[in-house]
């Protein structure tokens, strides 16, 4: 029994195969049953997101299973070529397959390192599987760990810390200078889509109003429809700034639009009350001469570049903190899943009868005082037949249904039945280091 | 003299308080290897400033109690009771922002401030029967309050100007991501002052009336101490009323916090 992945990404996967082989939320239920339909899978789920195809499993073999995942995506789509799938597919069985879930989870194997949508599609998947019941035991608590480490990383790393997008990366200046953005008006000058998606940052962290001035005045206009915002006169924005805390500038204009004189005089006009002033037009439309007046902060497209770059580097050195605390995760892990195998379970309660048999046996020879031999041989019999016969089934239960489909609630009842968490580990120690041979 | 005991013991806590609100500054968020007590600096530091602060009050009650009378006449008490102001003001304040960095300012400061009163002499001294007045207590307690105010601008002016440059410069280092909005900080200052100049001003009240009982004459002409108290009241009068008239906030209120506070300090260093 064992943990497998296989997947493509965007790393190993061009946009044209995995566009085609995305399977969207309508699909998601059929390829679920058909994956699940191989006899050589027990568990099995699908991640799908516009960066990466993926399939978990749980198999019986992992040789086969990794076969059977690998022909499940090769043959999903029938006019998709398998030659054109194949080199693309990464495998992975065990220790290596939970790691690479962590870490698709945290992020670290996203396009932008720390990005959160994944772990909100990792759930999603998770629900989708759970609905359609091709998930078990196994599976049900591999993704919640993997959730759950997701989670511990983001609150124990700088991971998903500071912007990495410029509009991004506007709004947290914009928040260091004033704060809470809910009293404060935004305009807009010139219209170009860099200005218009962080205009739409700006909006959904609250800004309480925003006006638009463009060249062309329709455009403007329907700027301010989707904003709720006042379109203002291309010729006026200098006497807007006036009443404006945040500035986008990005017009087309060859030149500079707004020098020091024209800021100084918005600037004794607010009395003195800050302004920023955002220019992400290129050629620049505002003189960098500007942020050499007090309370007058200017960024230009470079410098929110840099900012971005730094907080991207920024990630990456807190990506190895989480490598670490996913290993950590997997070590813990493997020991719940080891202690699923049938074979230590079946030698641990074992021992642990043993054990017992045993001891009970001392205590009552402690008591009856001397005995010929043979009355010692047959008290011996007598306890050894009593356990033998009460562990007769359960192990016979343990060593055949453990690899069927409940197996793996076999093997949790019988380890909390009988207690055998404990010896378990002992047994996995004693694997690690054995004991040293006798000097006989 | 449990007062000296008990002033000894804040001292302490005050220094352990500002070291981890020291170690607190380069601490970063997500520091794994770095071990449980640097990464709770900041709490540990408000508990020891907490310690502190207590012991400092029972300092101040006790000298009450062995003086017989509210222990504001000499320049070591002075400064012990406007710290004492000091801290309380910063519990306030993290109160209800919550922004623990403030600590990392103040605990520095009130120190400093400590260590100099522990400096000067601190025996409790025989009173002239004209300083033995109630006035005398509530125009001094008013009056320090009042400059407690001042510092509080005068911190929350240098927290602006840091995170001022920061912005401006583009360079951001850890700090910058820990102090709070150069708005908030305005506000501080602001608010500050709002607090601050009243209570100067019943000081400065409170003291001509007494003035008035014991002398006769509400205002000594040629007395320093008057002559520059006045000043500093018109000083931050004038700071108070650019700031709603021709808008002197943000930066150039910062500067003028910072500076009326050291004026502030000066005078009180070489007047007592």
């Amino acid at each position: 029994m064992n943990i497998i992945t296989v997947g493509l990404n965007h790393r190993t996967a061009a946009i044209e195969i995995r566009e085609r082989l995305s399977i969207s939320e309508a699909q998601i239920g059929e390829a679920l049953y058909r994956l699940k339909s191989d006899p050589l899978i027990e568990e099995g789920l699908i991640l799908s997101t516009c960066n990466r195809v993926e399939v978990f499993a749980v198999v019986k073999e992992t040789r086969g299973g990794l076969e059977a995942a690998k022909n499940f995506l090769l043959r999903y789509r029938p006019d998709l070529p398998e030659e054109s799938i194949t080199p693309c597919l990464y495998m992975y069985s065990a220790g290596e397959s939970l790691r690479h879930l962590f870490r698709v989870a945290s992020g670290l194997d996203s396009m932008i390192i720390g990005e959160p949508q994944i772990l909100g599609q990792i759930k999603d998947a998770f629900d989708q599987a759970i609905t359609h019941k091709t998930t078990g035991v196994i599976l049900n608590k591999v993704f919640k760990k993997a959730i759950s480490v997701a989670k511990r990383v983001r609150t124990e790393t700088k991971i998903s810390e500071s912007a990495v997008s410029i509009s991004f990366a506007a709004v947290e200046l914009a928040k260091k200078i004033f704060g809470k953005l809910d009293q404060k008006s935004v305009l807009l000058i010139g219209a170009g889509e860099m200005a218009e998606l962080a205009a739409r940052h700006f909006v959904s962290n609250g800004v309480s109003s925003i006006s638009i001035a463009n060249r062309s005045y329709e455009r403007a206009l329907e700027l301010a429809k989707e904003f709720k915002g006042v379109p203002i006169p291309f010729e006026e924005f200098i006497v807007e700034m006036a009443q404006s805390d945040i500035v986008l500038c990005s017009t087309g204009a060859p030149n500079y639009l707004i020098g020091p004189e024209e800021v100084s005089k918005v600037i004794a006009i607010r009395r003195n009350r800050p302004i920023f002033l955002i220019d992400i037009s290129v050629p620049r439309n505002i003189d960098p001469q500007i942020n050499k007046l007090d309370n007058v902060f200017l960024y230009d497209i470079d410098d929110l570049q840099l900012s971005v770059e730094t907080n991207i580097r920024t990630r990456e050195k807190e990506a190895l903190k989480a490598e670490e605390i996913i290993l950590e995760e997997i070590q813990r892990f493997s020991l719940w899943f080891k202690s699923l195998d049938a074979v230590p379970m079946i030698i641990a309660l074992k021992d642990r009868a043993e054990e017992i048999r045993r001891s009970e046996l001392e205590k009552v020879l402690g008591k009856l005082g001397a005995l010929t031999p043979a009355q010692r041989g047959a008290l011996e019999g007598l306890t050894a037949s009593i356990v033998n016969k009460l562990l007769h089934s359960p192990l016979t239960v343990l060593k055949e249904e453990a690899q069927s489909t409940n197996g793996n609630m076999i093997l949790e009842a019988a380890q909390k039945l009988f207690q055998l968490e404990e010896l378990l580990v002992k047994l996995e120690k004693k694997k690690e280091n054995p004991p040293p041979l006798n000097p006989t | 003299m449990l007062n000296v005991l008990f002033f000894k013991l804040t001292l302490s806590f005050y220094f352990l308080g500002t070291v981890f609100f020291l170690l607190n500054l380069w601490e970063e968020k997500g520091e794994r290897e770095s071990p449980g007590l640097f990464r709770r600096s900041q709490k540990i530091a408000l508990l020891f400033t907490a310690a502190g602060f207590l012991f400092h009050t029972l300092a101040l009650v006790f000298r009450m109690k062995e003086a017989g009378y509210f222990p504001l006449t000499s320049l070591h008490e002075a400064i012990s009771f406007f710290s004492w102001g000091v801290v309380l003001a910063f519990f306030l304040v993290e109160l209800k922002h919550r922004i623990y960095i403030l600590g990392s300012f103040i605990l520095p400061l009130v120190f400093l401030f400590l260590m100099s009163a522990a400096a000067l002499p601190n025996e409790i001294r025989a009173l002239d029967p004209t300083l033995k007045s109630a006035w005398l207590g509530v125009h001094t307690t008013l009056s320090l309050l009042g400059v407690v105010g001042f510092a509080i601008a005068f911190i929350a002016g240098i927290m602006y100007l840091l995170q001022e440059s920061f912005l401006k410069s583009k360079q951001f280092s850890p700090l910058y991501y820990k102090l709070p909005s150069l708005d908030l900080l305005d506000d501080w200052n602001r608010k500050a002052i709002l607090v601050g100049f009243p209570l100067l001003t019943l000081g400065i009240i409170t003291g001509a009336l007494w003035a008035h009982f014991v002398w006769g004459s509400y205002w000594t002409s040629n007395n320093p101490k008057q002559t520059l108290s006045l000043g500093t009241w018109f000083f931050y009068l004038i700071v108070l009323h650019g700031r709603i008239t021709i808008g002197w906030r943000a930066k150039k209120a910062a500067h003028l916090a910072i500076i009326g506070f050291i004026g502030v300090i000066f005078i009180f260093v070489t007047l007592a």
